[in-house]
């Protein structure tokens, strides 16, 4: 069990170096959508055979959530805003990549010297989450379209959610909790649209007022 | 019987690698379903060459002839420190891995040297392009040996190709191949088939070049592949551990599979543009770099 | 479980008026239901419910000693938005249901006993702020909306993080998982110090963010400078007092867990840059609504100072919420006046207001007077009582520096308000104003002034009584 998932974790932290790399924000939201699904499949890893309906509702709601409902309208927020790719970041794309690589690595130290339960040890489930959480916050600051910020933000929550998972077992609500910080990012997307639609309306209004005068 | 050992090895390595240039073409036709030059075209131009004269500039140093031999010599020194399999290396002694990484440089340092020594802007343009992009990619390849030696906890060739199966291997496999692509100045980073002056790399720090110093210019770019594709395969196949015969063909066949995906990547994908080249090499690099954290990884948990 | 009811009613009205159909009538919705809503809170303050030390959520000392002050203050803003309301033809009822639905969310954050509850309560109340601040829909309004969700949802973020950190902590020292402040009291000797620090450091970040500390106070000079006057009163004197509340909660937990030392460095070293920072803001912003915002972190950096100096000032820190939160009501409401009367809120732009609106720069010169800690009103008792705890408790270089920040901001403050109070008109067209100084714009803050004046001069016994049990609940552990 340990090994699907720290192979899932390794590949959800291999994904942020995709998301990091690439200028292209359709490449960017898959990455993202990707790691969802990742990440919502451990909860049923993490129960060894027994399910109860919580944890399936948790599984339920994250990969819907971060894996297809959000990268949906991300992807309409996108064809609104009429943009496909970030291109003056503000930091580079080699010097974010080099960036996330640094996270990872200061991750997998701050890991080590974090008490943790024997269970816990030897998974990738910290340095995984610290990784995703630094990774965000590189995107965060380094783009410029609130696109991409946006996926940052989703890669923050992704790496809080792996960390709630340590606690699944003891406090399954927390977990639960995350998935409100979606809910969050839901609003964010559809302030893009509605504002990008809003300002397509005012312009229509200006031009209908002029004419109104002639 | 000792000397005779070691010059059959050092003939394997010289005779077969200017194999490998023939393959990669060999599959460039056939992707593009054209019938392509022989796969021995390489053998040919090398004795044509070696029988004409050479052409120098006004301007050149004995050095521009020296230059080549030197990147030679450097290449197949290093060659002879590289194993193969089970039948193991030429030379071998503790850190030597480290004498491959230098002498891999002398040949970089050594092109770069005769390529100015033509005293043309142009190819001092080339020179400098190779060396900044071979910055980035020794940082990868240091890193990929960083990594095999933490595995075996050894740092000579012939006892560190330990790896153990897994997503490190994998991970490793992508970076040293994408670094393989860069210093054999392949497609993505380089067209060997390129003469756009604008684009070129390495074709145009040889332009000057003729005769026997170029035949060891083609050569030598020859057994870099083969030695390249030598490290690729075993540090992914722990081939150490296998039978002596399993162990050769499954070098023989790693090293043809590594050609093949060569050709293929030439033939499916175009060149990179330029100020995209250092992200790829930076790719390469993290490829390289995660193997070495999961294993630093294992060694502490 | 009455104390439920502070939540529900406020919720009953949010539900009630998105279902109303009058845009005219609905803004009546707001007076009423803050009206209920207030007379309960000071019911409760003067009466204590007794409550479940295990309940998730309860009118507990501390949401005694806070939530009637933020509840009046709603009450006056929700009085001024029923004249500002009126002249604002468009639609208003996502706007009054927010506004409902923020008062709920901040009557249950106050209440919160449960550390997920708490976020919960955080979160949806910065989601519910959105609308209010995207209410006058310019463009420039999206701008200040957007830096306020980035900045603030990852300071939410970090704060669910610092719980789950939390929750670890308590499960490594032996606990259930149970994350209730009373559990996690308990548990304060066992739980895992490591983790006690590293949630300690993010939910400061994250509850800092929510009250504006410096450096993350980025997005409060946009929401305040671009959101109507009541929102900028409410985001000011309610949800920074619920963030703050929340910090006390977890600052008492990693008291009983032994890193009080810790604690309290970061939160004066945070508080005095936020100080620091919002004074020098302050001498340079040319805009009086931003003023307001920087001055709010001027005074949320107080309070993390005064949280910083144990039992005696948490009570001066309890005192200075009710001051702080009242009279910068009283400023924000009399500012908006002023800046609907100009149509701008630049002091380039706007000059001799004393002239056009007498009774609001009145309001709005005693109120600079009065946040700036000029006797008598209850600011400068506030402040006065902290300055004195930080003495006693040896901390004479923070309060000098401290002292020296409070007198840049006054010089930013009076700087900007006699600018935009005194000399001759000097408006865009000033024939056009059609804002008349009605009761309904006057009342509210002018009440809320005159609160701040009478909580200076004569602080009630019964709120003293109920700031010394919160204290005793906060620091019942030695």
């Amino acid at each position: 069990m340990n090994e699907i998932l720290n192979l899932l974790t390794g590949l959800a932290v291999g994904l942020n170096l995709l998301a990091l790399g690439t200028s292209r924000l359709r490449l960017l939201i898959r990455a993202v959508a990707a790691q969802g699904v990742l990440l919502g499949l451990l909860p049923l890893l993490l129960e060894h055979g027994a399910m109860d309906w919580q944890l399936v509702f948790i599984t339920i709601a994250t990969v819907a959530g971060k894996g297809f409902i959000i990268p949906t309208l991300l992807h309409r927020a996108m064809r609104t805003a009429n943009i496909a790719r970030e291109l003056e970041p503000f930091i580079g794309y080699i010097s974010s990549l080099l960036l996330g690589a640094a996270a990872t690595i200061a991750a997998v130290v701050i890991a080590q010297h974090l008490p943790l339960f024997p269970e816990h040890v030897g998974s990738l489930l910290v340095p995984g989450a610290i990784a995703l959480i630094l990774t965000g916050f590189i995107l965060l600051i380094g783009r410029t379209k609130a696109i991409s910020q946006v996926c940052g933000y989703l890669i923050l929550e992704n790496g809080i959610y792996l960390f709630g998972l340590l606690l699944i077992h003891a406090t399954p609500m927390l977990v639960e909790f995350g998935i409100l910080l979606d809910v969050t990012v839901g609003i964010f997307i559809i302030g893009i649209i509605v504002d990008r639609i809003q300002r397509a309306f005012d312009s229509l209004d200006t031009r209908k007022l002029t004419a109104l005068h002639e | 019987m000792e000397v005779l050992d070691i010059l059959a090895r050092l003939l394997v390595w010289l005779v077969l690698a200017p194999l490998l240039p023939g393959i990669i073409n060999k599959v460039k036709a056939w992707v593009a379903c054209r019938q392509g030059p022989p796969v021995l075209q390489l053998y040919f131009d090398l004795a044509r060459l070696w029988s004409k004269g050479v052409v120098m500039s006004t301007m050149a140093s004995p050095g521009f002839l020296i230059a080549p031999a030197v990147a030679w010599v450097a290449v197949v020194a290093a060659a002879m420190l590289m194993p193969l399999g089970r039948a193991g290396c030429i030379f071998s002694f503790d850190g030597d891995v480290l004498l491959l990484v230098y002498l891999l440089a002398l040949a970089r340092f050594s092109t770069a040297w005769g390529a100015m020594e033509t005293g043309s802007a142009f190819e001092g343009m080339g020179a400098a392009r190779e060396v900044s992009f071979a910055v980035l990619a020794e940082i990868g390849i240091i890193t990929a040996i960083l990594t095999l030696a933490l595995e075996s906890g050894s740092i000579s060739l012939a006892s560190m190709f330990t790896p153990p199966p897994g997503p490190g291997a994998a991970l490793l496999a992508v970076g040293l191949f994408i670094i393989l692509l860069a210093e054999n100045c392949r497609v993505p980073f380089d067209d060997p088939n390129t003469h756009l002056e604008l684009t070129m790399i390495h074709e145009v720090m040889v332009l000057d070049h003729s005769g026997p110093p170029f035949a060891l210019i083609l050569h030598g770019a020859a057994v870099k592949m083969m030695l390249f594709s030598a490290l690729l395969v075993q540090a992914v196949l722990p081939l150490a551990h296998m039978p002596l015969g399993l162990s050769l063909a499954a070098m023989a066949g790693g090293i043809v599979l590594v050609v093949v995906a060569v050709g293929l990547v030439e033939s499916l994908t175009a060149r990179l543009a330029f100020r995209r080249v250092p992200l790829l090499l930076t790719i390469g690099f993290l490829f390289c770099l995660f193997p070495l954290l999961l294993t630093w990884m294992e060694g502490v948990l | 479980m009455k104390s439920l009811l502070l939540i529900l009613i406020p919720f009953l009205g949010a539900i009630l008026s998105a279902l109303w159909p009058s845009n005219r009538t609905r803004p009546l919705f707001l007076p009423v239901f803050a009206l209920a809503h207030t007379l309960l809170a000071f019911w409760f303050l003067t009466r204590p419910p007794g409550f479940d030390p295990a309940a998730w959520l309860a009118f507990d000392p501390l949401a005694r000693a806070i939530l009637p002050g933020v509840s009046l203050l709603f009450l006056a803003c929700a009085v001024y938005a029923v004249s500002y309301l009126r002249l604002h033809p468009q639609d208003n009822r996502v706007f009054v249901a927010a506004l409902l639905l923020v008062l709920g969310l901040l009557s249950a954050g106050h209440q919160a006993r449960h550390l997920g509850i708490l976020w919960i309560a955080t979160e949806a109340v910065t989601l519910a702020a959105v609308p209010l601040i995207h209410f006058l829909g310019t463009p420039r309004a999206f701008e200040a909306t957007w830096k306020y969700l980035l900045v603030g949802g990852t300071g939410i973020a970090l704060s669910l993080l610092g719980s789950i950190c939390l929750g670890y902590a308590s499960l490594h020292g032996g606990g259930s998982g149970d994350i209730t402040f009373t559990a996690l009291l308990e548990h304060g000797p066992l739980l895992s110090k490591v983790w006690v620090l590293a949630a300690w450091v993010l939910l400061l970040v994250g509850y800092g963010t929510k009250m504006g500390l410096a450096p993350m106070h980025t997005w409060k000079p946009d929401a305040y400078g671009e959101s109507p006057g009541i929102v900028g009163a409410i985001l000011a004197g309610g949800v920074t007092s619920v963030a703050f509340m929340a910090l006390l909660r977890i600052k008492s937990v990693i008291d009983a867990a032994g890193e009080s030392v810790f604690a309290s460095r970061t939160l004066l070293g945070l508080g005095l840059f936020s100080t620091l920072v919002a004074a020098l803001f302050l001498l340079r912003t040319r805009d009086f609504k931003r003023m307001l915002a920087y001055s709010s972190i001027e005074h949320m950096g107080i309070l993390s100072i005064a949280a910083s100096f144990g039992a005696p000032g948490a009570w001066a820190a309890l005192f200075h919420i009710w001051s702080n939160g009242l009279t910068k009501g009283a400023l924000f409401l009399s500012a908006a006046n002023l800046q609907r009367a100009a149509k701008s809120s630049s002091m380039d732009d706007v000059r001799g207001m004393s002239l056009i609106l007498p009774r609001s720069s009145r309001i709005f010169v005693a109120g600079m007077f009065a946040i700036t800690a000029c006797p008598p009103f209850a600011p400068f008792f506030s402040e006065l009582l902290i300055i004195r705890v930080g003495l006693g408790a040896g901390q004479g270089w923070a309060i000098g520096l401290f002292l020296f920040c409070l007198l840049l901001a006054f010089l930013g403050l009076s700087r900007i308000v006699f600018a935009v109070v005194d000399g001759r008109p000097r408006l865009k067209n000033p024939e056009r104003i059609h804002l008349k100084e009605t009761a309904g714009i006057i009342a509210p803050s002018l009440a809320l002034l005159v609160a701040s004046l009478w909580l200076g001069l004569f602080t009630p016994q019964v709120l003293r009584d109920a700031w010394s049990a919160a204290l005793l609940q906060l620091f019942a552990q030695p």
